[in-house]
């Protein structure tokens, strides 16, 4: 006994010292003449990136002196999320400027990972190019500015016309209810066997797409919501909550949606983008205002993309008023709580956000512009033909309720969304969970039976 | 136990009685060594421990401000039956993978390996100990790879006709025990390799000679006098198994659902993904309290101390 305790706790003090050694080094000090920079960079997703190196370039010319560190985090969105708390949660790790999604500003600013940047906005001339509802967007709990909005987007259905044409569908289609949805998908499946009708964002690996693309979409189509914002308080027992679970349980039931193994995987927005629409595998999937910005340029250009692809209005369940659905969110650029020397965090901002680079960014990853300049500029709206339809989509457009606490009811919606999926429990059972959950997040107090 | 030493050295009366000082003096050398002990080991299972305590969480108020919520994490626990249910795939995972697989398989190749000729034996044990050897993420993604839907064994199995189901969808219980049982099987095999040469030719030849056939040597003198590499090795590789995230993780994320989330797999998708790090820390401190309890099990069972 005593010669393996012996070889048991000398290995684990081994491993021990080996962490505490990893742990040690590294980390950048809070160097005020460095400017750390963490932002996401996937094999599809690389505009970013572009733009952070021109904007690296241009300020490092501009201020003699001062570097700046590009940190980019090479993984799915929902890993870069626990990626990003986990670098904010030792101020030598944490980031000076952080990309940062819309509706993790509320949450991250209350754990005091953000700091407000309301006295650099006020002072930076090109604040007036930003109207109210982009500044919204950056505003946390308190009121107070924590980001600058690079963009935003809405989301419909594409469609393949080629694969509509094959299938007997019209190829100017534009369904007025979900049944409409499922009617096509279904004609799909019996004309085309060997092509995926229908993708909608349904794992809890996909993240915030499985809530946002996926079920949101649906949701937000139905008489009900998530958030009652006049009384402030989640909304529990809805029926347009089952029975958006139950239009995802249709379709991967009947065998419309992609197989599992795509479905459930981290990277199966990629195979979407990338794979399944441009090889004509797919036939319709609800996805991101962003997806030609791929198209367009980069390793994954597809020039054929304007003549097959097709984009619909996503419609409301029985096509009630008014009629159609989108949801928007969007990204900001951000100043980290640690940071060393905040105005020159900002200072990078402002260069990564000028007109011209917005401008770039905007157009290569097609996003919807929100610096007025931008959006009223003939290349802008020359750029990409899918801007007209997806900006239409604003009149219809909702945005989510990012409390602090929306991440973690998100990662409980993508738990009965993948319940679907898989078929482990039925829609009134994965509502039922979803409202326990949420209840153990929020408490009984900020909640509300559906009415 | 105290009792019994005293009245013995008291009986024999030969032992000087200990001066406190110079037990004190003797033990003063081991002082860093424990205190690094306790600061690294005993430490990070206190703070984990006290971490479950706690509401933290990876985002929002509970970051900045984490609550002591007493218990509360491990009565919601309790009451949980995603938690149970990775109990008892955890419990399946171990039971298949290490204590049935890996020890059977390794103990078997053993066995072969030590009636065969030497190139062979040269070449099958490479052969296993490269699993081995693998990094674990490396071994992980070659197993994705190969359990995948397109993956290689389906594709064997296209050769022969044979439509493969999509392993890592369907059977993900059964793919990751699979795995686990490849990649862990060469440590079992070494161990037991080296205890089977430790065993004295003339004990199982005299048995030979008493007329004992090939099974009852092997089960009535050559396992009890390796139970105490058996212990071990039942001991280490559970613990291994136990505490196995990687493989699972890249093979299948603990799903489709929660289909192979074993508690490591729980514990970081509630910490990390459901951003709730208090109640993924209480379920490790309860994985690391169903270690205990395998341990425990085998040094009684086995007894490998008394002969």
């Amino acid at each position: 006994m005593r010669r393996q305790t012996f070889a048991a706790s000398s290995g684990l003090l081994v491993l021990a010292l080996g962490l505490t050694a990893c742990g040690s080094g590294g980390g950048s000090e809070q160097d005020a003449s460095t400017i750390t920079v963490a932002y996401q960079k996937t094999a599809q997703f690389v505009q970013l990136d572009d733009l952070l190196q021109k904007a690296k370039t241009e300020y490092e010319a501009a201020n003699e002196g001062m570097t700046v560190d590009l940190v980019p985090i090479e993984a799915e969105q929902d890993q870069y999320f626990t990626k990003l708390a986990l670098m904010n949660g030792s101020p030598d790790t944490a980031p000076d400027v952080i990309y940062e999604d819309t509706f993790q500003i509320r949450s991250d600013a209350a754990a005091g990972y953000l700091q407000p940047i309301d006295e650099y906005v006020e002072a930076w001339e090109d604040w007036d190019q930003f109207p109210e509802n982009a500044r919204q967007a950056g505003l946390g709990d308190d009121g107070k500015v924590y980001g600058v909005s690079m963009g935003t987007d809405t989301r419909g259905i594409y469609y393949n016309k080629d694969l509509f044409a094959q299938a007997g569908l019209p190829t100017d289609w534009q369904p007025e209810t979900w049944d409409d949805i499922l009617d096509a998908a279904r004609t799909i499946k019996t004309e085309l066997p060997d092509v995926t009708p229908l993708n909608v964002y349904s794992g809890k690996a996909a993240g915030e797409a499985t809530t946002m693309q996926g079920f949101e979409m649906l949701l937000y189509g139905t008489e009900d919501t998530l958030y009652d914002a006049d009384t402030q308080k989640w909304v529990t027992g809805s029926q347009g909550f089952v029975d958006s679970l139950a239009f995802l349980d249709t379709i991967y039931s009947e065998g419309l949606a992609p197989s599992l193994d795509i479905a459930l995987d981290a990277a199966v927005g990629a195979r979407v983008a990338t794979e399944m629409l441009p090889q004509g595998k797919l036939a319709m999937a609800v996805d991101g205002s962003w997806l030609p910005g791929g198209w367009i340029t980069g390793d994954n250009a597809w020039p054929e993309w304007e003549e097959t692809m097709g984009m619909a209005a996503m419609p409301t369940q029985n096509g009630q008023e008014p009629g159609f659905t989108s949801m928007s969110g969007g990204w900001t650029l951000s100043v980290g709580a640690h940071a060393g020397d905040p105005q020159a965090a900002f200072d990078f901002i402002a260069t990564a956000l000028n007109r011209e680079n917005s401008l770039k960014y905007d157009t290569e990853n097609s996003q919807i512009a929100v610096r007025t300049d931008v959006a009223e500029d003939p290349e802008y709206l020359g750029y990409n033909p899918s801007f007209e339809f997806f900006s239409s989509l604003v009149e219809h457009t909702h945005f989510r309720p990012a409390t602090p606490d929306y991440s973690q009811i998100s990662s409980n919606i993508q738990v009965a969304a993948e319940a679907m999926a898989t078929g482990q429990s039925t829609p009134e059972e994965a509502a039922a969970a979803y409202d326990d959950g949420l209840l153990s997040i929020v408490g009984e107090d900020a909640t509300q039976a559906a009415g | 136990m105290t009792s019994a030493v005293l009245d013995r050295s008291a009986a024999r009366g030969t032992r000087p009685r200990r001066r406190p000082g110079r037990t004190a003096l003797r033990l003063a050398p081991l002082a860093p060594a424990v205190a690094l002990m306790l600061v690294f080991l005993a430490g990070p299972v206190l703070w984990s421990f006290y971490g479950s305590l706690t509401n933290q969480a990876l985002t929002g108020y509970r970051a900045a401000a984490p609550e002591f919520v007493g218990l509360d994490n491990y009565t919601a626990l309790l009451a949980d039956d995603g938690f149970w249910k990775a109990v008892v795939l955890t419990v399946v995972f171990v039971g298949a993978s290490a204590v049935i697989g890996q020890n059977v398989l390794g103990m078997a190749l053993a066995l072969l390996l030590r009636a065969t000729s030497k190139p062979l034996r040269a070449t099958v044990s490479t052969l296993v100990v490269v699993a081995w050897v693998l990094p674990e993420i490396v071994a992980a993604f070659a197993l994705y790879a190969f359990f995948s839907t397109d993956g290689t064994l389906n594709q064997v199995l296209g050769w022969f006709g044979l439509e493969g189901p999509t392993w890592l969808i369907s059977v993900p219980m059964l793919a990751v025990v699979l795995a686990n049982i490849w990649r862990g099987t060469a440590f079992s095999m070494m161990v037991y390799g080296a205890a089977l040469s430790e065993v004295p030719p003339d004990v199982t030849e005299a048995a030979a000679i008493d007329g004992a056939t090939g099974p009852q040597r092997f089960f009535r003198i050559t396992l009890p006098m390796i139970r105490r590499s058996i212990s071990t090795n039942l001991m280490l590789t559970t613990l291994q198994t136990l505490a196995v995230f990687t493989l699972i993780w890249v093979m299948t994320g603990g799903g489709p659902g929660t289909d192979s989330s074993t508690l490591p797999v729980l514990a970081y998708q509630e910490a990390f993904k459901f951003a709730q790090v208090g109640y993924g820390t209480a379920i490790a401190t309860v994985t690391l309290l169903v270690g205990a309890v395998f341990s425990l099990v085998y040094i009684r069972v086995l007894k490998p101390e008394v002969d």
